[in-house]
């Protein structure tokens, strides 16, 4: 059963602190970011910092970057790229998930409101443990499995159409935006994949290359790792890649009932 | 070690057409649902006898319960048609961003259209009147 509620030790405390902007800046945004020390014995909070945009870059992670250096050393974080392809600054921005790096602030309209990605257990601040999101894309054996052996000479070839196919699903970042957007995943995510993983399995379940269809199909076929898939869409709606998590699925799962119905 | 704490969700994700549409038709199910126990009252009524019949339209005809039969028409309406939108999903059509959004407002705008026609066709054949 689903818990709406949040345990306990999840309550956010809205009074945390506040940091003010500079005196005599002109252009002055508040940003509020989630705030959780792990050593400090408290619950989470929601600290309060005046950025003076003027003297920032144009993007969010710009934003927390400047609030690292120059208001608190202790906001921590994740990023790497600062250019949408590492994944690493995935959070929740202004209500949906997204990359720090690659959303604008003047996409936002007022305080910028700044979580970590939704219903994850919070290691520090804005860094989530992600460590069952991986262990669920590692589940579905994101790799080529084939029965034939590779040319001696050259790689295993494919037709530019087959490319095609796998060309968006590969470009997948794993930032865990759609995963944990996704309502089902919030209330099933022990035990129903995601939108990441399943979208991984297609990529290689369509894969000329790969062998395994079958298996990889046989491994999918449970009421919960798959079909906890409601097509709420909010999955494709938060990916940063635009790529379309939900279409793969769907056909994912036409491809179960074709395989055992025509 | 301290337990992690669970990061926000519902109070902190933005709501959109998709959650909107999503919860909407699973409620529209289960108030579906529960009308259905009021049908089979009904049609069991209708099959036992002219008195079970009669008071069961008393019933039926109450001012409340055609409050609810209003209420499940609009739930009927938006069920049906939320669903064919599901059917076509089912077919992988209608899943790109773009068409999702478009198809949910043509559920909506359609819901609305379907129910002022049925309920004014129910209305003038005296059913809810």
């Amino acid at each position: 059963m689903a818990e709406f509620r949040l345990p306990a030790n999840s309550r956010i405390n809205k009074d945390g602190k506040v940091h003010k902007a500079p005196a005599g800046s002109t252009n002055v945004r508040t940003f509020k970011v989630y705030r959780y020390d792990p050593d400090g014995g408290e619950n989470p909070r929601i600290d309060t910092f005046e950025v003076d945009m003027d003297s920032c870059g144009p993007m969010v992670l710009d934003a927390l970057i400047k609030i690292k250096n120059e208001l608190d050393p202790s906001l921590t974080f994740r990023r790497s790229c600062r250019e949408g392809i590492c994944g690493s600054c995935a959070m929740n921005i202004d209500g949906t998930n997204t990359l720090a790096c690659t959303k604008s602030c003047d996409e936002v309209k007022g305080e910028v409101k700044i979580y970590p990605l939704p219903h994850m257990p919070v290691v520090k601040d804005l860094v989530p443990d992600l460590t069952q999101f991986y262990a669920q894309y590692a589940s579905v054996k994101p790799w080529l499995q084939s029965k034939t052996p590779a040319p001696p000479d050259r790689e295993r070839l494919q037709a530019p159409d087959e490319q095609e196919k796998i060309d968006r699903p590969s470009a997948c970042i794993l930032c865990a935006c759609c995963s944990t957007s996704c309502p089902s995943y919030w209330w099933n995510g022990d035990r129903y994949l995601g939108p990441a993983a399943l979208l991984a399995a297609y990529r290689w379940i369509i894969d000329s290359r790969d062998d395994a269809t079958g298996e990889r199909l046989d491994a999918l076929n449970d009421p919960f790792k798959l079909y906890r898939c409601h097509t709420i869409m909010n999955c494709t709606e938060a990916c940063p890649k635009d790529l379309n998590p939900a279409k793969a699925i769907a056909e994912i799962k036409r491809m179960m009932v074709e395989r055992e119905h025509l | 070690m301290r337990q992690r704490p669970l990061s926000p969700h519902l109070d902190i994700y933005r709501f959109a057409y998709t959650m909107a549409t999503s919860i909407a038709h699973r409620a529209t199910g289960l108030i579906l649902t529960a009308g259905f126990a009021v049908l089979i009252y009904w049609l069991v009524a209708a099959a036992s006898s002219a008195d079970s019949y009669a008071s069961a339209q008393q019933i039926v005809g109450s001012g409340p319960v055609k409050l609810l039969l209003v209420g499940w028409l609009l739930a009927f309406c938006y069920h049906l048609l939320n669903g064919i939108r599901h059917l076509n999903w089912d077919r992988v059509r209608g899943l790109e961003r773009h068409e999702a959004r478009r198809s949910a407002r043509i559920v909506i705008i359609a819901t609305v259209v379907l129910f002022l026609v049925l309920g004014a066709r129910a209305f003038a054949s005296g059913v809810l009147s």
